[in-house]
């Protein structure tokens, strides 16, 4: 595997009571590409958030361990964990009445200790956190009182307090229309760019997870089934492996990234002809 | 472009004035409380003699009940009540259950179940001695609940915890009371107790109980910012570097010590773990340093105010704080229901 990789999963193999999730055969490895998005794609079920579940010392690993820094998570800290790695959870939960600016400064817990209470710095880098999501307008408002898209920054928002160089965020977009999701992805990518973060993200959907992300780890039944760019991973034959789709990859009209769009059945009477290389059977007429 | 012109008029991050406010009215209240609480009983005495009492006693009948009933009963109402309110907001951040409290979730039933194992069985009598079994009551309850709670599918919900803490209580009632029936001479004390009573028990009572008590709030308060990312699911908890078994554990000592101090000295009072906690996140959030410390101050009030209102209505018979409190309690728990299901 090339580029280094503070984060990386050493052979590990996670389940629940007596089924194994991930890494069934013997294990599972997987790079952490230091600076990059990563997405991790695969379809439901295919051990994806278990993974980064593992990868964030959420799950620990029967076998095998996770790595970061050279250390294995179980043997560091959670708290020194915490100052390097973040977590947003599928579906975080907020209390009932909190604010935003209260939400964003608990990203700052585990820089705090009973004997350093709340700080300047603590301060700045909520400030900053909010701004930097646009969401400073927002600071005195309470959760409950914003859209689902808002609240999305703002969790990231909590994250981006914690300043932590590697995010893991589980399905950032579930529950989110196509705009907000293209929102909190443009977000990921500032992420990325502007502050040089690593990002491992579980997306379901392919042509985001593409546009998105600089590499892709398409899984299956527990396994790592293909690892790369979006051009190397997104391929005809690994979507109809990974997924079980016939479909056809074309360039992203915009940004050039692949494209997956799906053979199936239906077909809308548009008047227009489709051109379908290399399916036979099911021709429109 | 609009946001960050927004932003930059924005009020400061923080916000301090509310829980200020919130502060100086609890402690109105609790003067008011106090007063009432050490002028008015069964036998009636004048401001006079109440104001002579505490700055110059002279052995008079009126001294004596206000030095050595009131006085005393109303440190004990403040004790408990703020054990019971701080018990509450504990309960209720661990489990992230809205309708936790002591009462509810078996963990006073336990206490009062191991205090009347304790008399009726093993004959102990004074305070001392049964409030470790108190403690253990109220531990294995917190413990049976926990564990029932979580056994069931989806992990330990509100529901399955409601359910759950019905489920020992209920038992635990069962069994106290099938003990006290076969005791007679038991019962009448018993009675008193099991209702939530202060009474005359003492100065020296207060003592006993005060070092449990105040080791519980201290537990409550390093526990604060733990419970502050708790809210925020375990996941994200874990994320934030937060020690999540130490932190229940942390909470488990402290709601036993709390619980079973307050049913040790007054019976097992509802309700004010459940209320308290609720009057406090209305007020001020859900930011635990400011719920603990005022979620005590409004539990002390709740108990000291029903205790008054207990000696006044039935006059010159006395109605114990746990039913005056049921009666008012009941209505705002139905009334919580009802607004969350109405939210859902």
């Amino acid at each position: 595997m090339t580029g280094a990789a503070r984060l990386s999963a050493q052979g590990v193999r996670v389940g629940y009571g007596d089924a194994v999730v991930v890494g069934g055969t013997d294990g599972l490895d997987l790079d952490v590409v230091d600076g990059t998005v990563t997405a991790v794609i695969g379809p439901n079920g295919c051990g994806k958030s278990t993974l980064l579940r593992t990868l964030a010392r959420l799950l620990v690993p029967r076998h095998g361990h996770v790595l970061l820094d050279g250390r294995r998570l179980d043997a560091v800290p959670s708290r020194e964990v915490a100052t390097v790695l973040g977590v947003l959870p599928q579906d975080p939960t907020a209390p009932e009445g909190i604010r935003v600016a209260d939400l964003v400064a608990r990203g700052r817990h585990p820089h705090q200790r009973w004997f350093r209470q709340w700080s300047a710095d603590d301060e700045a880098a909520v400030a900053e956190a909010l701004a930097w999501t646009d969401m400073t307008g927002f600071a005195e408002r309470t959760l409950d009182t914003l859209s689902g898209g808002q609240r999305q920054r703002v969790w990231i928002s909590m994250a981006l307090a914690q300043g932590t160089d590697v995010l893991l965020l589980d399905e950032p977009t579930t529950f989110l229309d196509l705009a907000h999701q293209v929102d909190v992805l443009e977000l990921v990518g500032r992420l990325h760019r502007e502050r040089g973060r690593t990002v491992v993200m579980v997306l379901h959907d392919l042509n985001l997870a593409a546009r998105y992300a600089g590499r892709l780890v398409a899984m299956r039944d527990g396994e790592v089934a293909a690892v790369g760019t979006p051009h190397e991973v997104l391929t005809e034959d690994t979507v109809r492996d990974v997924f079980g789709l016939d479909a056809r990859v074309v360039d992203d009209p915009v940004a050039g990234t692949p494209m997956v769009v799906p053979i199936g059945r239906h077909r809308p009477a548009t008047g227009r002809t489709p051109v379908i290389t290399g399916v036979t059977e099911d021709a429109p007429g | 472009m609009g946001t960050t012109v927004v932003g930059r008029l924005a009020p400061p991050v923080r916000r301090r004035s509310r829980p200020w406010l919130a502060l100086g009215l609890g402690l109105g209240a609790l003067a008011v409380v106090v007063v009432l609480s050490i002028a008015v009983g069964a036998s009636p005495t004048t401001p006079g003699q109440v104001w002579d009492a505490l700055v110059a006693p002279t052995g008079a009948p009126s001294d004596v009940v206000v030095r050595e009933l009131r006085l005393p009963r109303t440190l004990l109402g403040i004790l408990v009540g703020a054990a019971l309110g701080v018990a509450g907001v504990l309960m209720q951040g661990h489990t992230r259950n809205p309708l936790a409290d002591p009462g509810l979730l078996g963990i006073s039933g336990g206490a009062a179940f191991c205090v009347v194992l304790s008399t009726t069985v093993l004959g102990v009598t004074d305070v001392f001695g049964y409030v470790w079994f108190a403690f253990a009551g109220a531990a294995l309850a917190a413990l049976l609940v926990f564990t029932l709670g979580a056994a069931s599918r989806g992990g330990p919900t509100p529901v399955t915890l409601a359910l759950a803490g019905l489920a020992v209580s209920e038992l635990l009632l069962a069994l106290t009371s099938a003990m006290v029936l076969g005791e007679g001479p038991s019962l009448d004390a018993y009675r008193f107790w099991a209702a939530g009573a202060l009474d005359d028990r003492g100065a020296a009572l207060t003592l006993q109980v005060l070092p449990f008590v105040l080791l519980g709030l201290v537990l409550a308060i390093a526990n604060v910012r733990a419970l502050d990312v708790l809210a925020l699911g375990e996941d994200s908890a874990r994320g934030l570097g937060q020690d999540v078994t130490r932190a229940r554990l942390v909470g488990l000592v402290a709601v036993t010590l709390l619980t079973g101090a307050s049913v040790a000295v007054a019976g097992p009072i509802g309700f004010v773990g459940l209320v308290a906690p609720h009057v406090v996140r209305s007020l001020v959030g859900p930011a635990h340093g400011r719920l603990i410390p005022l979620a005590a101050l409004v539990g002390a009030v709740l108990v000291l105010a029903a205790d008054v209102v207990g000696r006044l209505v039935v006059r010159p018979a006395e109605l114990a704080v746990g039913i005056v409190l049921g009666i008012v309690g009941a209505p705002f728990f139905v009334a919580l229901i009802r607004r969350r299901m109405v939210k859902l």
